[in-house]
């Protein structure tokens, strides 16, 4: 008996300190997608938000108490994305690895320069205005980079012998990203400057890198629902400018994107926003190989 | 006289001369000062227009390299970035956590959220009777359930803090002023040990140590308020946790608070206490003895809470929460002062979200909480002064005295426990963004104790009295309730709640809440 508690104990408590691999996770799939180039071999990356998820409304699971607790490195988008269940996820974790400024822990928004950036004061009637800016900045590819270049740097802090392998291994994410990035460009080059409507400001970064241009968005305020008068309203507007696509996340409901895209005959087009979004955007990469062609698609067939 | 102005002027220009000399120099020196001060600023403004030049020729390079990529929208991403040093926006107001009191870097975040009820019940006894809560809606029309202020921040690296003091007015229109919570939680120490010490909610299942904002239904359920209080089991204490290293969620925590006070029903709560200035009728805890009052005088007078929580997943999409929780401390009946209160819980809570949820919609979800209280009644003696129960002499048994109508004197209850039941169990399903339907089922109930089988009467002082029958602190009841939930945003919410009520010997009685909430400032996340 002694000894099957034993071994039971030594079964739950070994693996943390025989495992060498730096335990990663990250908030948002993207992330942990970007953290598994990044550290290669050396992470096991855990992401908490699946890509079909609302990353703003996220069940603060108990299990992820445990998750976090085990944590070497955290990633978070920061911007008040996961305000609404990260925080107490963290204080319950009690691991000084990742608390606020400890070493492991990473907020993005803080390196990148964020679009949408309030001008003026800020106050809920607005609906769920970020103060800090848009949060949904992963979808540029050359944010990729710069949350690349943050956790080398952060593998680096927590993990120094192995700095030079994430340093390698960024070298080789940039390359890629840049390469990827020239055929992509060319690849929507010829839809530069189409009019498209988005549900949520979720793609802001990416119209902005590609050239599209958003003309609206569904909900009238971020986070509100819209009324059958703002919809009666809208749809006038972007008949008007010629808005050729309505861009939805898996997550949304398609009810009233469809029927605006339909009022103003446009396309309805449901895009993975994070990595896991689809079966086919597995990582970073294949999530904008998939929405490229999925755009470039949609909009070959509405020319 | 010309002689002597002559020589006055002579002197005082031969006085004057050296002074003029003196200037020249002076200003001589003044004007090099001058001119190198001049000469080194000009060189300083060449090196920075030198400087700026380079820097602007560099950034036009890198401009026009940019600008044959034809991808480019706006200049590059890296150039863009900000250094991470410098943080969020400086001064940027944050819907949640907006106020921001001290210097910037020490802040807390203050919210506040008021909940009011309005309605109509058939029941004509509804704070305290239909509605055990205390911070149920009390009364038919309006009701302000509780304003409550919310400060939480970081102390320094090694604590957090948090207070929740409410503000309400009661059904009688006065206002008051409760200290829900006031606690300091440490930050990181070793061991995968956490403490929180102060004012605290105890740990005791998944409602009580929640505030009645974040609960899915208008009221506290029967066997919370019944078992733990109309306030919630709550005191000033401590509480030690620790995460267990499973592969899942496995969290065990012990409590050590104050048994006495109000907030500390079933133990040795205020109230109801007989010989004292708060003589109050009710049964069975009302034999309370002054020894009662001794506070904290040894060990085994405090209130001990220990509770096992465990989680995991079972899908994707599916979270089960199971629990185990007791309280033990010293209850305040009988004349001995040595008597216990023991209160066992289980909890099970069960979760389904949707993968492709919009806003957290839809979800179901199926929580329930059962609890067993077991409560040793001390032996008392109504005739405490051994008068007969005649204080005033006027040859009738005082009003308020329980009488033993065999035998005509006072009642002499044996010490015997207790045992009551109960149990909730609700049903939430958010069907559309916003929108939660949920209904809920309240049973409580005792075992008949020996005194309810005693001929008691409750003296009138005029020689006869009503018949004290079952005990309606412990009798059978159930309630159904109904109701149907809408928030706007996160941060206000309409509800509204039928409650069918079945108390054993009182009847049926029906009633109809509509709540209404809203929250202010920051809001923390809720816990799963």
């Amino acid at each position: 008996m002694k000894r099957t508690l034993l071994a039971l104990l030594l079964s739950v408590l070994l693996p943390a300190a025989v495992s060498a691999k730096l335990n990663v996770v990250a908030t948002i799939p993207d992330f942990g997608s970007i953290a598994e180039e990044v550290g290669g071999e050396q992470v096991k990356v855990t992401a908490l938000c699946r890509g079909t998820e609302d990353p703003h409304f996220v069940d603060a699971r108990p299990t992820f108490i445990r998750v976090l607790n085990q944590a070497d490195v955290l990633i978070e988008s920061g911007a008040e994305l996961e305000i609404g269940w990260l925080p107490p996820l963290v204080n319950a974790a009690r691991n000084r690895r990742i608390i606020a400024d400890a070493p492991g822990h990473v907020v993005l928004a803080r390196s990148v320069r964020l679009l949408e950036v309030p001008a003026g004061p800020v106050d809920r009637s607005m609906g769920d205005v970020h103060p800090a800016g848009n949060p949904h900045f992963w979808l540029d590819p050359l944010n990729g980079k710069i949350i690349a270049r943050e956790l080398a740097a952060a593998f680096s802090r927590v993990d120094p012998p192995n700095a030079a392998v994430y340093q390698a291994n960024l070298e080789k994410f940039n390359e890629r990203i840049d390469k990827k990035l020239a055929d992509w460009t060319k690849f929507l080059e010829p839809y530069r400057g189409t009019k498209v409507v988005t549900y949520h400001k979720s793609f802001e970064y990416f119209a902005d890198r590609f050239g599209l241009v958003i003309s609206g968005q569904v909900e009238p305020k971020p986070g509100i629902e819209p009324s059958p008068s703002y919809i009666a309203a809208l749809i006038p507007r972007l008949k008007s400018e010629g808005v050729k696509l309505v861009i939805i996340e898996p997550f949304r409901s398609q009810k009233t994107p469809d029927y605006v895209a339909k009022a103003i005959g446009a396309k309805l087009l449901v895009l993975p926003e994070a990595v896991g979004g689809h079966d086919q955007a597995k990582n970073y990469f294949s999530l904008f190989d998939y929405d490229i062609a999925q755009i470039a698609a949609a909009l070959k067939e509405a020319r | 006289m010309k002689l002597w102005i002559f020589l006055t002027v002579f002197c005082a220009g031969t006085t004057v001369l050296p002074a003029q000399e003196n200037e020249t120099e002076q200003l001589k020196r003044q004007l090099q000062e001058m001119r190198e001060n001049f000469e080194k600023t000009q060189r300083e403004q060449r090196e920075q227009i030198d400087t700026l030049t380079r820097k602007l020729d560099e950034v036009m390079k890198q401009q026009a390299a940019q600008a044959q990529r034809p991808s480019e929208t706006r200049p590059a991403a890296e150039a863009q970035a900000a250094p991470a040093s410098t943080g969020m926006v400086a001064g940027a107001w944050s819907p949640a956590d907006p106020i921001r009191i001290g210097r910037s870097g020490t802040y807390m975040d203050v919210g506040l959220v008021g909940t009011f009820a309005a309605g109509m019940s058939t029941a004509s006894d509804i704070e305290e009777g239909t509605q055990l809560g205390g911070h149920d809606p009390n009364q038919r029309g309006f009701t302000v359930q509780g304003v409550e202020a919310n400060f939480t921040g970081a102390v320094d690296p090694y604590f957090r803090a948090n207070a929740n003091i409410l503000f309400s007015v009661d059904s009688g229109g006065e206002s008051f002023m409760e200290l829900e919570e006031g606690w300091l939680e440490t930050v990181s120490l070793p061991g995968n040990f956490q403490v929180r010490a102060g004012q605290i909610l105890t740990d005791f299942g998944r409602i009580n140590s929640q505030h009645p904002h974040s609960w899915a239904f208008v009221d506290s359920p029967l066997v919370n308020a019944r078992f733990l209080g109309p306030d919630g089991l709550r005191n000033p204490g401590v509480r030690v946790s620790w995460l267990a290293p499973t592969p899942f969620f496995t969290e065990l925590s012990f409590g050590v608070q104050n048994s006495q006070g109000e907030t500390a029903a079933g133990f040795r709560s205020a109230g109801h206490s007989h010989g004292g200035e708060e003589e109050e009728e009710g049964l069975p805890f009302g034999f309370r003895h002054p020894d009662n009052d001794r506070g904290v005088k040894h060990f085994d007078d405090l209130l001990f809470s220990p509770r096992l929580a465990t989680s995991f997943d079972l899908t994707d999409n599916q979270v089960l929460l199971l629990g185990a929780s007791a309280a033990f401390g010293p209850n305040a009946s009988g004349a001995s002062g040595d008597t216990h209160t023991e209160i066992y819980g289980a909890d099970l809570t069960w979760k389904w979200k949707s993968p492709r949820h919009h806003g957290g919609f839809p979800f179901v979800t199926w929580q329930t909480e059962a609890m067993l209280r077991r409560y040793e009644l001390g032996m008392f003696d109504w005739d405490e002064d051994g008068n007969g129960g005649d204080g005033d002499g006027d040859g009738f048994v005082d009003e308020g005295v329980l009488v033993n109508t065999g035998t005509g004197l006072p009642a002499v209850l044996a010490g015997e426990t207790l045992t009551d039941w109960g149990f909730y169990s609700q049903l939430l399903y958010g069907f559309h963004k916003g929108w939660v339907a949920g209904v809920r089922f309240d049973y409580v109930t005792g075992d008949r104790g020996n005194y309810e089988n005693l001929p008691l009467i409750i003296a009138d002082g005029a020689g006869g009295g009503a018949a004290a029958g079952r005990d309606p602190l412990r009798a059978e009841r159930w309630r159904i309730s109904p109701n149907l939930t809408w928030y706007p945003t996160e941060f206000s919410k309409l509800r509204l709640q039928y409650n069918y009520d079945h108390r054993r010997d009182l009847g049926e009685d029906h009633s109809i809440w509509l709540q209404f909430e809203f929250v202010l400032g920051a809001h923390a996340a809720h816990q799963f």
